[in-house]
C-alpha cells in the first residue's frame, strides 16, 4: 500500500503544511476570563519542591535495595520501582521543567531538566527544540518532530516501544553521532544555527557519564553500574508508553484544535505522580503555561468545552485498538471526537481534508 | 520624529500584568510592573507569532503563552531557548492617568 503522508521534516508533506497554512497556524483556544487564567499560570514552587524530594528518596531508596540485594531475587521489586521511576517518571520531569512550570524559580526547572534528559537518554538541546516545535505543530505532519505512531500504525514497533529497545537503538547513536558533531538535516530544521554547538556539547557530557559507568562496570566486573545507568531506560520505560501513547494516538492529524488531535485521560493516583498529570493533556496542549499541579483545576473549568474524557487507560486503549487495526487498511480513518453540546463546534474545513467513508 | 501614543488607562492593566495594544497594523504589549511603573514592547514573541499579552509576568519577566519563552520586558532581553531573539522596547510615559508609548 503507498503511503500517503512523509513524516519527515523536510519532505513532501513539509512543503504541504506550510503551503496550505498548516505550518505555524492559529489554534483554537476555550475561552478563559484572562483573570482566573492568570490565576492558574501563577508559579510556585512548593508542589514541585514536595514532588522532586519523594522522587529523589524513592530511586535513591530503591536504587539501594538494588545494590543491597543484587544476585538474590529480591531485587526484582526494587528493579521494577526504580526503573519506573528512572526510566518513565523522569519523562514528565523533563517535560515540565522543559515548560519551565514546575518550579516558579527557573535555576529549579534547569537543573532537573539537565538530569531528566540524562536518564532519558535525551539531548537537552535537541529536545527543547523538538517539543517547541510539537507545540507549534501538534499532530501535523512533516512537522511534528515527536509523533509517536506515525500512519499506517507499525503494531510491532508500537508494541516494542513498551520495552524501551527501539528507543535505546534510536537514542544511543543519536548521541554518539551528535557527540561527534554531525546533526542530520531533520534537526536543523527546528534546532536554530546558534544553538547547535550547544547540541554537541550536551551529547558528549552524556556519552562521558555513559563511558564511565562502563569503565566502572568492567572495573567491578559487573552489570550493576549499567542496570543503575542507562539499562532503566529499557527496563523502566513502559509506564512512559502506557501513559504516554495515549496523548494523540488513533485521532485526527492535521488539524489545528487540540480538542480533535489530543487526548485526556482519568488516570489512577500513582500513575498520576510519576505522569505528573499530563492525562490532563487537551489541556495541557491548550494552555502550556498553566503548571501541572493546576491542571485538575483547569479540567474543571474548561471541560464543557472538551471532548469527554476516556474514564481509564484500559479504556483509552480499547477505543484505539480497533482504530489503529483500520489504520492498516486506510490510514486516513482516524477517531472523530465528539464535543459536548455545551462546546464551540468543530471547525468543518478540518474533516473535509479526510476521506469521508473511511472515517466514519 | 517618533510620536507618542496614548495606549490605554493607569488602571487598564493590573498591577504584574501586561495587555494588549493595537496601533498602527502593529501589535504592543502594555505592561505594569510589580513597582507600579509602565513599559511596552513589541506585542508579538520573537520566535513566533504569539501575542504575549497572553502570557504570564512575574517580577521582570514576561512568558510566552505559547512556548513558555521568557523575556525581560524592562530591557527586551531573551532569557533562554525557544527565545533567542530580543523583543523591541518602546519609551513609556503616565501623563493624565494614560499611558504613553513613543512608537518609530
Amino acid at each position: 500500500m503507498e503511503k500517503k503522508r512523509d513524516y519527515s521534516l523536510v519532505g513532501e508533506s513539509t512543503r504541504l503544511a506550510i503551503e496550505t497554512g498548516l505550518a505555524s497556524a492559529e489554534w483554537y483556544h476555550t475561552d478563559v476570563a484572562r483573570k482566573a487564567m492568570k490565576e492558574l499560570m501563577q508559579r510556585s514552587d512548593g508542589p514541585a519542591i514536595r514532588d522532586t524530594i519523594i522522587w529523589i528518596v524513592a530511586i535513591w531508596g530503591s536504587a539501594a535495595g538494588i545494590i543491597w540485594f543484587w544476585g538474590t531475587w529480591w531485587v526484582v521489586p526494587f528493579l521494577l520501582v526504580y526503573g519506573v521511576l528512572y526510566g518513565s517518571s523522569s519523562d514528565s520531569r523533563w517535560h515540565e521543567c522543559g515548560h519551565g512550570t514546575a518550579f516558579r524559580t527557573r535555576w529549579m526547572n534547569d537543573v532537573v531538566y539537565q538530569i531528566a534528559s540524562f536518564m532519558l537518554m535525551r539531548n537537552p538541546v535537541t529536545w527543547r527544540w523538538s517539543h517547541a516545535r510539537h507545540h507549534t505543530d501538534t499532530i501535523i505532519v512533516g512537522r511534528d518532530a515527536e509523533i509517536a505512531v506515525m500512519r499506517p500504525p507499525d503494531l510491532l514497533r508500537a508494541a516494542l516501544a513498551f520495552t524501551g529497545i527501539l528507543d535505546f537503538r534510536y537514542s544511543l547513536p543519536t548521541l554518539v553521532r551528535n557527540a561527534f558533531g554531525s546533526i542530520s538535516p531533520d534537526e536543523r530544521s527546528f534546532i536554530p544555527e546558534m544553538e547547535l554547538r550547544k547540541v554537541v556539547t550536551a551529547a558528549r557530557w552524556h556519552l562521558g557519564i555513559y563511558v564511565a559507568a562502563i569503565a566502572l562496570a568492567l572495573y567491578l566486573w559487573s552489570f550493576l553500574p549499567l542496570v543503575l545507568i542507562g539499562l532503566p531506560r529499557l527496563y523502566g520505560s513502559w509506564h512512559m508508553v502506557l501513559t504516554g501513547l495515549l496523548q494523540h494516538i488513533g485521532l485526527a492529524d492535521n488539524v489545528t484544535d487540540h480538542r480533535l488531535n489530543t487526548r485526556t485521560v482519568y488516570m489512577n493516583p500513582i500513575s498520576r505522580f510519576i505522569y505528573w498529570n499530563m492525562n490532563y493533556h487537551v489541556e495541557h496542549h491548550m494552555f502550556p503555561m498553566v503548571p501541572y499541579h493546576a491542571l485538575p483545576r483547569l479540567h474543571d473549568l474548561i471541560k464543557h468545552d472538551l471532548p469527554e474524557p476516556n474514564p481509564s487507560m484500559w479504556h483509552a486503549y480499547r477505543e484505539v485498538w480497533p482504530v489503529l487495526i483500520k489504520q492498516l487498511q486506510y490510514e486516513d480513518y482516524f477517531l472523530k471526537r465528539e464535543l459536548p453540546p455545551t462546546a464551540k463546534p468543530y471547525r468543518d474545513e478540518f474533516h473535509a481534508l479526510t476521506v469521508p467513508a473511511a472515517a466514519e | 520624529m517618533a510620536d507618542w501614543v496614548e495606549a490605554c488607562g493607569v488602571d487598564d492593566v493590573e498591577e504584574e500584568d501586561v495587555i494588549r495594544f493595537d496601533h498602527g497594523g502593529r501589535t504592543f504589549a502594555i505592561y505594569r510592573s510589580p513597582d507600579d511603573e509602565y513599559f511596552a514592547t513589541d506585542g508579538y514573541c520573537t520566535h513566533e507569532k504569539a501575542h504575549l499579552a497572553d502570557g504570564l509576568v512575574m517580577d521582570d519577566i514576561i512568558e510566552c503563552p505559547k512556548h513558555n519563552g521568557r523575556f525581560n520586558y524592562k530591557t527586551g532581553a531573551a532569557k533562554g531557548a525557544p527565545v533567542c531573539v530580543n523583543l523591541a522596547t518602546y519609551p513609556v510615559k503616565v501623563e493624565a492617568g494614560k499611558v504613553m508609548i513613543q512608537i518609530g
